[in-house]
């Protein structure tokens, strides 16, 4: 078996604020995973907002410097990418959706555009007529079709529209693992659980593994197959998705899953802020802490005792 | 509080749409489009209330929304109907105000927290700089009170006093989302229009970002209209939900009715189509195509996909009428509408 992306030890660390006033945050720390190439699956990555998820993400693109550890996308480490043959070879494997559709299209150009690019650089077509299929083809994928998108703008789509296009770009050079960085956030219920089946699909008919970074734990629920749970850097609790969400172990994890609006007594009561204080007590102790594995498969980041030991 | 339909009724209108058409019409290369984004739409939204919008994507909440924000621009254009904001003993119509007097609406009354908004922030000044711009010369406080009232702020988001620091593009998603946020807010307006406030966000932040929004409603009695696709938290804002449909509003009620007794099948499937934690049973997506807002389906705009339909649907366009107190709906058939089976939850524990 060989492993099509391997995440070592990895670290970031940001510097923050002027020249005078120098600090750094951790936005990564010590994150490890590994993804066998003869098992594709949806490895989902939730947690706090500023927690670290995007940063981890851009690492495994190679968009963003390793400040520890190393990460290798089918053997070989990303940061290593030298020439533009190696880096076209790279992002074959490895394609991106990201977060803000809004922020990623360039609002002066067309958006089949960019898919128009993908398909020439990414996937070799040269006619015009191999251009026009692979991208008809990827957005029919999403329940678009190019006959809806040629010609327009990111402003003349609406947020969901926008948001498939930038799935089916991704789609285009048929890459052995998506990084999909919240792809349904701004989508209808009827339409996200269309985008989920389909990156389900991707891993299934196609061997896609996805990289799914989501605050909506009902769909993690639904389609991964393992999980990680992030606070302020660290990974708190990894491991089997269902295992981990039915009953999450540490305080963060668990508090993420009581947090989720019930839908029950919809119009009786009004949402109150969160009480946080078992979660916060628990992030403080992560830098002294480790992963500690269960029997049933999840790892949990437990603080260690006075001796030096780990409280299992 | 208004969370309760009979002090519902009691409340003054703060916003009244009527007979609103707003479409973008455009004229690329000699080939001219006319979307109906916005087609007929009127409402009206009260003091001290929570009114909630969800709909299909591209349906037209963004459309409808940027209509009374007064953030309507080229090629979006206003088509027909009228927009009446009453403050106090005020009434304004933002369509016959010069610049001036709308920038004093935006900033004293009425502030718009735009869809995908963490991409307003300017990239090359520090988010103090912004607060400072945007935000100082509307409070009337000394600089101290300015400041140390911006921090509190920042608190209820769950953001540090850091993050003025910090250049946009140094923050997350999340972050950023939250000082935009943050930034319309400051003020506490008395009515706050907000496009999917909280999609970038973690559900324990979401909670506190939620209640800050309604704390301000609370102590000034402001009206929140806010655009989400997320229906948990319209069960646990809103004091109305209406519901859009390719341009048009199907569904108006209070927020309990709609999620247990809809009374128009858009909103049915709607209201049944949240997946739960637990849930891995393959939801039916709604069959057929959205539809073509350039060429909307002749009749009642949801008949082609609707389960219900019979042939008066495909003729004529059912009226927004009152089926209850409170509750209007267009469709020929809303006494026949049924909630659809709600997902059965399924016993934690057992792995697939
Ligand atoms: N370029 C940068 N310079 C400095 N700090 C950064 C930079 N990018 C990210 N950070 C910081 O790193 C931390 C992690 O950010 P990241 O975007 O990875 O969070 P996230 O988990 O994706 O959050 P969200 O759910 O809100 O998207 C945050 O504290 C953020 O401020
Ligand atoms: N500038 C524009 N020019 C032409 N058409 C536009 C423009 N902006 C939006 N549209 C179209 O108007 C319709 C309504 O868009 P709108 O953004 O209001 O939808 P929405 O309900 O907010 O969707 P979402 O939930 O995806 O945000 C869509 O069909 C969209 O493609
Ligand atoms: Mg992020
Ligand atoms: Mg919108």
């Amino acid at each position: 078996m060989s492993a099509i992306l391997e995440v070592t030890n990895v670290s970031k660390r940001f510097a923050m604020g002027g020249i005078l006033s120098r600090n750094y945050v951790n936005a990564v720390v010590d994150a490890g995973f590994t993804i066998e190439e003869d098992q594709p699956e949806v490895l989902t990555i939730v947690g706090e907002s500023g927690s670290g998820k995007t940063t981890l993400a851009r690492m495994i693109l190679g968009l963003e410097s390793i400040s520890e550890g190393d990460i290798k996308v089918a053997g070989r480490s990303v940061s290593g990418r030298v020439n533009r043959a190696q880096r076209l070879s790279f992002m074959r494997h490895v394609q991106p959706v990201f977060q803000n559709p809004f922020e990623a299209f360039n609002p002066l150009k067309e958006v089949d555009r960019y898919l128009q690019a993908s398909a020439r650089v990414l996937l070799g077509a040269t006619s015009r007529a191999q251009v026009e299929a692979a991208m008809d083809d990827a957005l029919q994928k999403v329940g678009l079709s190019l006959a809806e998108v040629k010609g327009r703008f990111a402003h003349e789509l609406s947020g969901g529209q926008l948001q498939r296009v930038a799935i089916a770009r991704a789609l285009i050079p048929n890459p052995a693992i998506l990084v999909a960085d919240e792809p349904v956030s701004m989508v209808d219920a009827s339409l996200r659980m269309t985008i989920v089946n389909l990156l389900r699909d991707l891993r299934d008919q196609l061997g896609v593994t996805v990289i799914y970074i989501t605050h909506d734990l009902a769909t993690a629920y639904y389609i991964s197959d393992r999980i990680i749970i992030m606070q302020e850097g660290y990974a708190v609790e990894m491991g089997p998705a269902r295992v981990v969400l039915d009953a999450p172990e540490h305080p963060y994890a668990k508090l993420l899953k009581d947090s989720v609006l019930p839908v029950e007594n919809a119009g009786k009561s009004r949402v109150q802020p969160a009480d946080r204080k078992t979660a916060q007590a628990a992030a403080k102790l992560s830098g002294t802490g480790e992963l500690v594995l269960r029997d049933d498969g999840r790892s949990v980041r437990l603080p260690r005792d006075g001796d030096g030991s780990v409280a299992v | 509080m208004a969370f309760s339909e009979e002090t519902v009724r009691e409340q003054r209108d703060v916003l009244t749409l009527n007979g609103l058409k707003a479409y973008y019409q455009t004229n690329y290369f000699g080939v001219e489009r006319e979307v109906r984004a916005v087609d007929d739409v009127s409402l009206s939204v009260r003091e001290d209330e929570v009114y909630g919008i969800a709909g299909e994507s591209s349906s037209g909440k963004t459309t409808l929304i940027k209509t009374f924000a007064a953030a309507i621009r080229p090629p979006l254009r206003l088509i027909d109907g009228t927009v009446e904001y009453k403050f106090g003993d005020r009434v304004v119509n933002p369509y016959d105000m010069d610049e001036d007097e709308l920038n004093d609406l935006r900033w004293k009354h009425v502030s718009y927290i735009m869809q995908g908004s963490m991409s307003v922030l300017n990239p090359v000044r520090r988010i103090k700089k912004s607060f400072r711009d945007f935000a100082f010369e509307h409070m009337d406080r000394s600089r101290a009170e300015f400041w140390n009232a911006v921090e509190d702020h920042l608190k209820l988001l769950y953001l540090s006093p850091d993050v003025l620091e910090a250049y946009p593009h140094q923050l997350s998603g999340g972050m950023r989302q939250r000082v935009t946020i943050a930034l319309a807010t400051v003020c506490h307006p008395e009515f706050i229009i907000a496009d999917e406030p909280t999609t970038a966000l973690d559900v324990v932040v979401q909670k506190d970002v939620l209640a800050m929004l309604d704390d301000i409603r609370k102590k000034l009695r402001s009206s929140v209209v806010f655009v989400t696709h997320d229906m948990s938290v319209h069960a646990n804002m809103a004091d109305r939900v209406g519901i859009m449909y390719a341009g048009r509003i199907v569904e108006e009620g209070p927020t309990s009715e709609l999620f247990t007794s809809p009374k128009h099948p858009y909103t049915a499937h709607l209201v049944s189509s949240l997946p739960q934690i637990g849930d891995t049973t393959r939801k039916p997506a709604l069959e057929g195509r959205p539809p073509n807002l350039a060429e909307p389906p002749r009749g009642c705009r949801f008949h082609p996909r609707c389960p219900l339909a019979i042939e008066k649907c495909t003729t004529d366009v059912p009226p927004l009428e009152s089926v209850g107190a409170n509750h209007r709906s267009a469709c020929w058939r809303s006494a026949d509408v049924r909630p659809l089976t709600p997902a059965v939850k399924p016993k934690t524990g057992e792995s697939a």
